[in-house]
């Protein structure tokens, strides 16, 4: 199966007052049809870095894309055209936000904002607009479609409102559709349904899925494989099942540990030891070493990516032979 | 909708009452207007006389009600001065004020709209440096001394426009401008700033993952959400201009509301003034109902969250 | 399922507060013209009232007919232009100062009030504030001027009737966003009551929204008085003040130019000064005033 998301060594560099952050460092990673990778991290990871430098909207001037290369069913999207990019973003590369609540635009009513894609991508009109429109959100499982058209935003709860959003995402339908923490702000019942509803549009559309989250929990779920983020890098890649039997990386580890247990005989959480990173003052060599339990002199070097098993690939010069 | 509609309405007029009784009392205030039109020798008879036949000698409470039953029905009685009915004299005025404050108010919006939405689009680039000062300026500078200014030279040695008087379109430059300066400085930034927050905003940013072009996302995404302060303070700034036409009026000779209040002020003419304040009122009160409304219909939260 | 433990993100060093620097030449505007309006007396070169017929209209000590004697030239009455600009100063700024602590005073207590109590009392207030708001200062002042006889206090009065409104509009407005904070149910719940609320809880909260007002506010109420002056309802002359001096100036402003230009520029950088301070400060603030 040829990847339909190809990432290449991804550099996007951000210039502040303090320095020049390398926000996302040298990311690589791909993605067929149908197939969910979770993107995990702490905040200031690169995980929405990441996912903004793949439909090129990184926030100017400050921040820009320095390198690497993401094939889209093999174009490179970094090659494009500004105009170019314009008409893929939505229709080809769809995109969640996190918060529903801020997401949709207050003063236009709900079948103006999902008319606006279908005239856009498939330069409907009209009539066939509305029945599109009241499909998309049929299919998105909200009730009484036609009539939720009139509505304002401020009319509809949380989760109904992620669920237009989403279905305003698969108006393309898009080949890839990047979810960025979209549950994390709803209520936890809510929560299930709607990680449900993704798998099911993921299915139906067959379009990969990037998941952004910082919840092992929702990765474990809903997620073939994933990807676990610091300090701009990805120090730990594979299937989801392996990673969690036998993480590899001792960041990976931590986390998967710092989740607390039924019937666990600890008594105290296990926290991570340390502060995250200042991306601005980075020095060379791993990341994580500083906070790293199992740090040794090599680690003063940058830990190239090796596999431990073909499909399981980490950053660590624990994995690394001699 | 319809019942927002209804509730400023009352509101509106509730306001207005109030204002009636305010401006009765200080057009009492003002003194006697008798000094003014009797001559030096007059008798105390001669006084007499005319308070009787103006109507001035009834009770307070009494002439109040006159006074609010006529104007309702737009008879604000006969100016003390000119021996016309007060209602002529609006009729002559009125129109040239608010010609003169709908062609301020439109050549301000006209200008700083597209320099507002400019300003944040291109924030710190020379557009963006250029608009804030003349912000700042426009907001600094004294009307009358830009008024004279102009008129000056302008109108007087460069011959270029014509100083005063309402004939021709021309005519309507020079005051135009002079008083709607300040209206440009304050809707420009409030444009900017508008802008610039709705810009950062997670919708927009959702619009441009849409795939939506930039052109659009500004023009119609972002400006809407932006315009609700601006169409706020379009009320405010319009009353302003109501109200600093006095000074341009004055400066430009411009026969108005402005320069008849004046007269009136000055000449004691009761009628006079409680009608042009009341009038002046009415129509602030007129533009901030209808800026309400337009405001509804801008921002569908405020539909129906009342 | 539980989150993952996120330790706290550590502090960078701080660069400099966001906003622009301190407006230094504002302050320093502001400074001089106070300084000079306080020490008008010792500062001026000669006496704002001493005419002289054989010196009207001399022109400024840069223009050829010039002299030191009266570096900005006179004006119609041969009255030294600088001594009368400094003088002027003192009617400027104290309209300026008075009318805004006043209006502001006036205004916050109402709009406080007015939050606090809420229903009909906010209500009845509100009508009055909005009726307040649309009548034109100009036109009050100008009626009371005729009425009472122009003069100082009648100036102040006259504008800080009017301007109230504003500021108890918006200080209604915080108050109602802060009576939705948990800390004055709290006190509340503590025991407080209306007065104790309003001075300890609400009024300090309030403090930097009025600050920022007061600041912007002082330019236009400088202006007013100007345009005032300059209908001649304002301070009644010989007293010199900005407004009348470019009214006195009109007809010769092509060939005696200065003695309405200089008046109107000393206007200019006093309220420009006022407006970019008041900016800064809202900026380093109260951003969310943005809109004023």
């Amino acid at each position: 199966m040829s990847a339909v998301i190809d990432v290449r060594d991804l550099r996007t560099h951000i210039v502040t007052r303090w320095g020049t952050i390398k926000a996302v460092d040298g990311v690589s990673f791909a993605l067929g049809e149908a197939e969910t990778l979770g993107l995990v991290g702490e905040s200031g990871s690169g995980k929405s870095m990441t996912c903004l430098s793949i439909v090129r909207l990184v926030p100017r001037p400050a921040a820009r894309i320095v390198g690497g290369a993401v094939l889209l069913d093999g174009n490179d999207l970094l090659k494009k055209t500004d105009d170019e990019m314009q008409r893929i973003r939505g229709r080809t590369v769809a995109m969640i936000l996190q918060d529903p609540m801020s997401s949709l635009n207050p003063v236009f009513s709900i079948g103006m904002q999902m008319r606006e894609p279908l005239t856009m991508y498939h330069g409907l009109r009209g009539r066939a607009v509305l029945a599109r429109a009241a499909e998309l959100l049929a299919s998105v499982s909200i009730p009484s479609p036609a009539a939720r058209l009139r509505a304002f935003p401020h009319q509809l709860s949380g989760g109904m409102r992620q669920r237009v959003v989403g279905a305003m995402a698969i108006a393309g339908p898009p080949r890839l559709l990047i979810a960025d923490e979209p549950t994390t702000s709803l209520d936890l019942t809510i929560q299930a349904q709607y990680l449900g509803l993704l798998k099911e549009l993921q299915q139906r559309h067959r379009f990969a899925m990037i998941f952004v989250t910082h919840n092992l929990g929702i990765v474990a779920r809903t997620c073939d494989r994933v990807a676990v983020m610091y300090a701009g890098r990805i120090v730990e890649i594979g299937p989801v099942r392996r990673i969690f039997a036998q993480p590899a990386h001792p960041y990976t580890r931590a986390l998967l540990e710092s989740i607390p247990r039924f019937g666990a005989r600890r008594e105290r959480l296990a926290a991570i030891a340390g502060q995250p990173p200042d991306l601005a003052t980075l020095a060379a060599g791993c990341a994580f070493a500083p906070r790293c339990p199992a740090a040794f002199e090599r680690c003063v070097e940058a830990p190239p990516e090796t596999e431990v098993v073909p499909g399981h690939a980490t950053r660590c010069w624990l994995h690394v032979l001699p | 909708m319809l019942r927002f509609v209804l509730f400023r309405l009352l509101q509106s007029l509730v306001a207005l009452a109030i204002l009636s009784v305010v401006v009765f009392v200080l057009a009492r205030a003002t003194g006697d207007p008798l000094h003014m039109i009797l001559p030096m020798n007059a008798s105390e008879e001669d006084y007499a006389n005319a308070r009787k036949y103006l109507g001035l000698d009834r009770p307070y409470v009494e002439q109040y009600f006159s006074f609010v039953g006529r104007a309702v029905t737009g008879d604000f009685g006969t100016s003390i001065r000119a021996r016309r009915p007060v209602i002529e004299l609006l009729r002559e005025r009125l129109p040239n004020s608010l010609k003169l404050a709908a062609f301020a108010m439109g050549a301000s919006l006209a200008i700083a709209f597209p320099l507002g939405v400019m300003a944040a689009v291109k924030k710190g680039t020379g557009v963006d440096r250029a608009a804030q000062i003349v912000a700042v300026l426009g907001q600094s500078l004294p009307t009358f001394w830009v008024a004279i200014v102009l008129v000056e030279f302008v109108a007087g040695r460069w011959q270029w426009l014509p100083a005063g008087g309402a004939d021709s379109l021309a005519s309507y430059v020079l005051p135009g401008l002079t008083l709607g300066w300040f209206v440009v400085a304050g809707m420009m930034r409030l444009l900017r700033s508008g802008m610039l927050e709705v810009l950062d905003s997670e919708y927009v940013k959702l619009a441009r993952l849409k795939g939506v072009a930039e052109r659009k996302v500004v023009w119609v995404h972002a400006l809407k959400n932006a315009l609700i302060p601006v169409v706020t303070f379009a009320g405010i700034y319009f009353a302003i201009l109501v109200t600093t036409a006095i000074v341009v009026e004055t400066v430009f000779a411009w026969p108005g509301l402005g320069r008849l209040a004046y007269d009136g002020i000055t000449s004691r003419d009761f009628p006079v003034i409680q009608a042009v304040v009341l009038t002046t009122a009415t129509i602030v009160a007129a533009v901030n109902l209808g800026v309400d409304c337009l405001y509804a219909v801008i921002d569908p939260r405020i539909r129906y969250s009342r | 399922m539980s989150v993952v433990a996120v330790p706290e993100r550590a502090a960078r060093p701080e660069p400099r507060a966001r906003g622009r620097r301190v407006p230094v030449v504002s302050i320093g505007i502001i400074a001089v013209f106070v300084l000079i309006a306080l020490l008008a007396p010792l500062l001026s070169p000669g006496d704002p009232y001493e005419q002289s017929l054989r010196l009207r209209f001399r022109p400024p000590v840069w223009e050829e007919r010039g002299s030191w004697a009266h570096p900005l030239g006179t004006d119609r009455l041969g009255r030294d232009m600088l001594t009368r600009i400094i003088w002027g100063s003192r009617v400027s700024l104290a309209v300026g100062a008075l009318a805004v602590l006043l209006a502001g005073a006036v205004g916050a207590t109402i709009g406080l009030v007015a939050g606090y109590y809420g229903g009909r009392v906010d209500a009845a207030l509100m009508r009055v504030t909005d009726a307040t708001l649309s009548f034109p200062v100009i036109l009050l002042a100008l009626i009371l001027a005729v009425t009472v006889g122009p003069s100082f206090t009648n100036v102040v009065i006259a504008i800080a009737v009017i301007l109230w409104a504003r500021y108890a509009r918006v200080i209604r407005g915080q108050v109602l966003t802060l009576m939705t904070l948990d800390f004055i149910a709290q006190a509340r719940i503590a025991g407080a009551g209306a007065w104790r609320i309003i001075t300890r809880h609400l009024l300090p909260n309030t403090l930097n929204t009025l600050v920022v007002l007061v600041t912007l506010q002082v330019g236009y109420v400088i202006i007013v008085e100007a345009s005032l002056s300059f209908l001649g309802a304002g301070i009644p002359p010989p007293t010199p003040a900005w407004g009348s001096m470019i009214a006195e100036g009109r007809d010769v402003v092509t060939s005696a130019w200065w003695v309405s230009f200089l008046p109107g520029l000393a206007i200019l950088l006093v309220v420009l000064a006022f407006n970019l301070l008041g900016d800064w400060l809202r900026d380093t603030l109260d951003p969310k005033l943005r809109q004023l």
